[in-house]
């Protein structure tokens, strides 16, 4: 794919476009990122001049949902990091437990593999009957995704795998019901998943929690929005709630860094003040 | 886009490999300059499985500063920068890092074309790419957009690679400058560190 299609200065006319017409905010995402992005969708759809581009994003209503799922990282997979999730058994859900009630979001959840994954977990430590997942995102369609709870077979080895590595100990596939190249996940999980679109650009914070997950998200905002998206988790942490990122992100040089305190070598930080 | 001026030929090496280049990488190190005035990235191809002890390993090799990119760190010269396993290295234009969990470009992330093409944006032409051995095509197109814009390219001697497919699909597109023996890469990068060097691209 050759990367430079579009000028920095299209990416800049598309990006203040969706802002005005549509209040989306990509301004304050990492540039490099999101230019390639804009770029992959330009040449993937085979446009042949910016001008056709951009009408077609303001003036095609299908287009724009289109060009907001694939301008966003929607890549996303069941355990992910499974060392990540041995950790939130080992030592995050026993806290969780001392609760009477769990709230827990998944900001920037994607087409919901993590809040599954989540959900698979507070079932075996016996805490789902009494836990509700927010999941969130700003993208409506994977948002949809999420809902239906409907994810393909071909991935389920990879997510087995990846399941017993994070210290699971039953038969994944008791879990979902295969039909064709499908799984669907059993509506006991679902019961306790509410989904919404947030966009984490402008929206505030909705309730308080004592999880917080947002994983390899930030690593595409820029640092003045990475700051506001850190407030926003603060505030919507509970007091020794636990705030959960992405492999490769830190709180360690952030604006909250010194009210949160590392649990582990994992990427799981503690609201202590 | 202008050629390389003599006084700043080169802000940024980018250095490429998949498959029989950890070798390569592990032979160059040694040779290099401890006082490189440019950073250098270094991108592998490996399973994800395969953490940041590949740093320790470039690090026991040379004096230079090894590390791990992080998101939004600054470029600094004489730091040797590895792509992470499982994520794409982005070069922004402020010189700091992005990193990026997207799709996988030519079954591979990091992907090469995405380090590559992303720096040879950012540095404007500014720069130096390496391709090394591998099985995948990863790196040519990169290689190519680093030509285009005013860079200088490179590609080991694909006689020497362990897997010449990688180089030979860059030399397909008539896109590599200088064709190196894997003794003359460290001596290479030297050279481009030195100002009084002027290099060109034909």
């Amino acid at each position: 794919m050759e990367q430079n299609a579009l000028k920095d200065t299209d990416v800049e006319t598309l990006l203040n476009d969706l802002l005005e017409l549509y209040g989306y905010d990509f301004t304050e995402y990492s540039k490099a990122s999101i230019k390639r992005r804009v770029n992959r969708l330009y040449i993937l759809d085979r446009f042949l001049s910016f001008a056709e581009f951009r009408y077609r994003i303001k003036a095609d209503p299908d287009y724009l949902k289109r060009f907001v799922e694939q301008i966003t990282v929607t890549v996303t997979e069941m355990f992910r990091d499974p060392p990540f999730y041995k950790s939130l058994r080992e030592n995050v859900l026993p806290t969780l437990g001392t609760y009477p009630f769990i709230r827990i979001w998944h900001a920037g959840c994607s087409s919901g593999e993590e809040v599954y994954s989540m959900a698979v977990l507070l079932e075996e430590a016996n805490l789902l009957h009494k836990s509700l997942l927010y999941a969130t995102d700003i993208n409506p369609e994977v948002l949809d995704k999420a809902r239906k709870g409907i994810f393909s077979l071909a991935h389920m080895k990879q997510y087995s795998e990846n399941y017993i590595s994070s210290g699971g100990k039953k038969e994944f596939s008791q879990y979902y019901t295969a039909n064709y190249d499908k799984v669907i996940f059993d509506d006991r999980f679902r019961k306790k998943m509410i989904f919404s679109t947030h966009n984490l650009v402008s929206d505030r914070s909705f309730n308080v929690f004592q999880l917080i997950l947002c994983r390899n998200v930030l690593i595409y905002f820029d640092k003045d929005l990475q700051t506001r998206v850190f407030d926003l988790f603060e505030e919507s942490l509970e007091n020794l709630g636990f705030l959960a990122l992405g492999s490769k992100e830190t709180l360690r040089f952030s604006n909250i860094a010194a009210r949160f305190k590392q649990t582990d070598k994992e990427k799981i930080w503690r609201k202590i003040a | 886009m202008a050629k390389n001026s003599l006084a700043s030929p080169v802000d940024l090496v980018v250095i490429g490999g998949s498959a029989g280049s950890l070798d390569v990488i592990l032979r160059m190190l040694p040779p290099l300059s401890h006082d490189l005035r440019f950073p250098v990235i270094i991108v592998l191809h490996r399973k994800s499985t395969f953490d940041s002890s590949l740093s320790d390993l470039f690090a026991t090799r040379t004096s230079l500063t090894v590390k791990e990119a992080e998101e939004k760190e600054y470029l600094r010269p004489g730091v040797i920068y590895l792509a992470p396993a499982d994520y794409h290295l982005l070069v922004e234009k402020n010189l700091t890092l992005s990193l990026d969990y997207s799709e996988k470009v030519n079954y591979s992330r990091p992907s090469i074309d995405v380090t590559f093409q992303t720096a040879a944006d950012a540095l404007e032409g500014n720069l130096a790419g390496i391709l090394l051995s591998g099985a995948n095509a990863d790196g040519a197109l990169g290689l190519k957009t680093i030509h285009s814009a005013g860079g200088i390219t490179a590609a080991q001697n694909p006689g020497s690679a362990e897997m010449p497919y990688m180089p030979n699909q860059a030399l397909a597109l008539s896109v590599v400058d200088y064709i190196l023996n894997i003794d003359e890469i460290a001596y290479f990068v030297n050279k481009l560190s030195d100002s009084k060097t002027k290099f060109h691209s034909e």
